[in-house]
């Protein structure tokens, strides 16, 4: 993925109430959220947050409600006007912007999905898909061509003429999720846009937005309390607590470095072989055969003698991978001279390779039922590195180990 | 305690108020009558309309509006009321009554629903608003009919400005409501779409107010209708007359079959005008 930053939240804040000025005067005092509001009954929103969102990630905002995280969604396209601090769009700060570069940024840059999906009730499928495009002016025959290209891409071209209230809950939010498209945004806000809908419909949802993701890289920002679908969908994660991003990562960092008791309890319970990949654990500690026309068994059996080991992996010089080849592989096929005596014919059968992709949970048959360890590769075949049944053992036992010290502090 | 005695008017503000109305009334007459114009010249085209039109083409135009909206059984009690005010000998009248009413409703929607519109969008206004609503629907019509008298002179254009003082406040206070019961998402939702404010305005808040919005418009004829006899009072024409003169004369009779078609015609005009704010 491109590292190309799309969004750049530079200290931001927002206090809501009585008196915002004062409000921040006392943070800058150093009294935290319930000393401020005790003293003047003003809320802080969101502390000090600064993070970057790059072109074309899925960027999820996760937090328990009153966290902050959907005020912060509405400072991105300022729906809810910060009270200090910047964010930049493009490298542009649109916390300075006049009205009218705001709506233009609006209508050409962004779009925004809600959890209570906020269709208008008294336009049709259609016309709720425009809207966005409406708004920009754009002639009805175009935008309504293109409002149909969206109701297309989440299946409900065939619903364009039916009024949302006749759609259920999933179908209605297929609609909000085409709004949204049609305008053909850079970036997507979704603010807890499949929370209100029940978990088989999530489940799908998810699914529908990382196909639409796979289609057309588009940089979303997903604002969820739901740690199961952050881990689902996000590319990266920011954990916000009592307004402030307590920490912004990868599903694998975060969970294998959280950075502090709060993020931890988040992970309790999660079930890391979900989470892991074979390629997250993998190691290549194991003895390694690169594939030439000089290389006979012979040659290979003395390496594995020398290193103690039981099983090579055959690569060639660009790391792809070839095979295995264990010592006894290679001793039946040195005891039977009339076989071309060429490594290739000492391949061990039924080996299947993970990809790295892969989570531990998926692989856990294949380590468990062979003796060699698993080869895990790279969508190319390129060879990563191994899991063995050693190394998968110790990695659950140290996420348990994580989970207990969590549990009692 | 020189505080609480009562005894006395320390406060002439009676003299005050004769002194301001005489003041004007000598001074800006011109002006008010100015004013009268437009209310004149569209009850004229209404009432013209009305009387020209022959009874039974009214009574289809009716028939037609109460079957559209709404059903078979507020369309044959169309039919049978305006027939029956006919045979009552009041048809004329009730024609008036009906200029007079739709000629109010009119600049009632044509004041009410902007100033409506912008209660709904701002608190401030419509705390400045409120009292004045207050004022418009609590003080007795006699209190303002003198001055509206004496600025605009007797007649039936005097009566639908005394009607409209009184049926202005339901269209503003049922336009704001309206917009106010707009789910703030909705308008959130057009804004994260770059809509303007204009276009929050007319894409969003207006259309899901327009059931509100009608049920103003027939509260507002249904006030309107209410001051039809207080208006007769001050020269105004239409079914006021045949009451205020059975009560000067005491012919119940008289009075009675006033009221009957005042009745009919608003059951017709509020059915009608529910039945179109249902749809």
């Amino acid at each position: 993925m491109s590292q190309e930053i799309k969004v750049s939240v530079k200290n931001l804040f927002k206090v809501f109430g009585p008196h915002p000025k004062k409000a921040m005067g006392l943070l800058e005092q150093g009294l935290d959220k319930e000393a401020i509001f005790e003293k003047i009954e003003t809320t802080i929103g969101v502390q000090n947050a600064s993070f970057e969102i790059y072109t074309g990630e899925i960027f999820v905002i996760m937090g328990l409600s009153g966290s902050g995280k959907s005020t912060m969604v509405r400072m991105i396209n300022r729906l809810i006007e910060p009270t200090a601090g910047q964010v930049f769009i493009d490298g542009e700060d649109i916390v300075s912007m006049s009205n009218d570069e705001l709506v233009k940024m609006r209508r050409k840059k962004m779009s925004m999905v809600f959890q209570s999906f906020a269709l208008m009730p008294h336009m049709t499928v259609l016309q709720n898909a425009a809207f966005g495009l409406e708004m920009d002016g754009i002639d009805k025959l175009t935008r309504e061509a293109r409002a149909l290209q969206a109701l297309e891409q989440v299946g409900l071209e065939a619903w364009a003429g039916s009024m949302p209230n006749e759609l259920s809950g999933g179908m209605q939010q297929r609609v909000g999720l085409a709004r949204g498209l049609a305008v053909d945004p850079d970036i997507l806000l979704m603010d807890e846009a499949f929370s209100a809908l029940d978990p088989l419909i999530r489940t799908e949802m998810q699914d529908e937005l990382l196909k639409l993701q796979a289609k057309a890289k588009r940089t979303i920002v997903f604002i969820s309390h739901d740690l199961d679908e952050a881990m689902r969908i996000g590319d990266r994660i920011a954990i916000m607590e009592g307004g402030k991003v307590v920490q912004v990562g990868t599903p694998e960092e975060i969970l294998q470095n959280p950075a502090d008791d709060y993020v931890r309890a988040f992970f309790r319970g999660v079930d890391p072989t979900n989470i892991l990949t074979a390629g997250d654990i993998a190691t290549d500690t194991q003895v390694t055969i690169i594939i030439t026309d000089g290389k006979n068994p012979r040659a290979a059996l003395q390496r594995l003698i020398k290193n103690d080991r039981d099983y090579a992996y055959v690569i060639d010089s660009n790391r792809i991978f070839k095979g295995i080849v264990s010592t006894d592989s290679l001793r039946d096929l040195i005891d039977s001279p009339d076989q071309p005596q060429l490594i290739a014919n000492a391949y061990l059968d039924d080996v299947v390779p993970a990809h790295a992709n892969d989570s531990m949970q998926d692989i856990l048959p294949e380590v468990a039922s062979h003796s060699w360890p698993l080869p895990v590769l790279k969508d190319d075949k390129e060879y990563v590195g191994v899991v063995s049944k050693n190394l998968f053992l110790r990695t659950l036992h140290r996420s348990e180990q994580e989970d207990s010290t969590a549990a009692t502090a | 305690m020189r505080i609480f005695n009562f005894d006395e008017q320390l406060i002439p503000l009676d003299e005050w108020v004769q002194t301001a109305v005489d003041w004007t009334v000598l001074n800006y007459r011109d002006f008010f009558q100015v004013i009268k114009v437009p209310v004149e010249l569209s009850l004229e085209a209404l009432e013209w309309f009305f009387a020209t039109l022959p009874p039974f083409v009214v009574i289809m135009l009716f028939a037609l509006a109460a079957w559209r909206y709404t059903g078979k059984r507020v369309t044959v009690f169309t039919v049978l009321s305006f027939l029956l005010v006919g045979y009552l000998g009041l048809w004329d009248d009730t024609m008036t009554t009906l200029s007079m009413v739709i000629c109010s409703v009119l600049f009632c929607a044509i004041a009410g629903i902007p100033l409506g519109i912008m209660a709904g969008r701002s608190d401030r206004f419509e705390m400045f608003l409120r009292p004045f609503l207050d004022a418009m629907q609590t003080t007795p019509a006699f209190v303002y009919l003198i001055p509206v008298v004496m600025l605009f002179s007797i007649g039936t254009v005097s009566g639908i400005l005394a009607t409209i003082v009184f049926a202005l406040p339901p269209i503003i206070r049922l336009t704001s409501l309206g917009i106010r019961q707009v789910h703030p998402e909705l308008v959130e939702a057009a804004l994260a779409f770059g809509a303007t404010p204009w276009q929050v305005l007319r894409k969003v808040q207006f259309p899901l107010a327009m059931p509100s919005v009608m049920a103003g418009l027939n509260q507002t004829i249904m006030m309107a209708l209410s001051m039809v006899v207080i208006a007769a009072l001050i020269g105004a024409g239409g079914l006021g007359n045949p009451v205020v003169q059975g009560l000067n004369t005491l012919e119940i009779g008289l009075a009675t079959i006033g009221g009957l078609s005042i009745v009919l015609l608003a059951m017709v005009l509020d059915r009608i005008t529910q039945g179109i704010s249902q749809k």
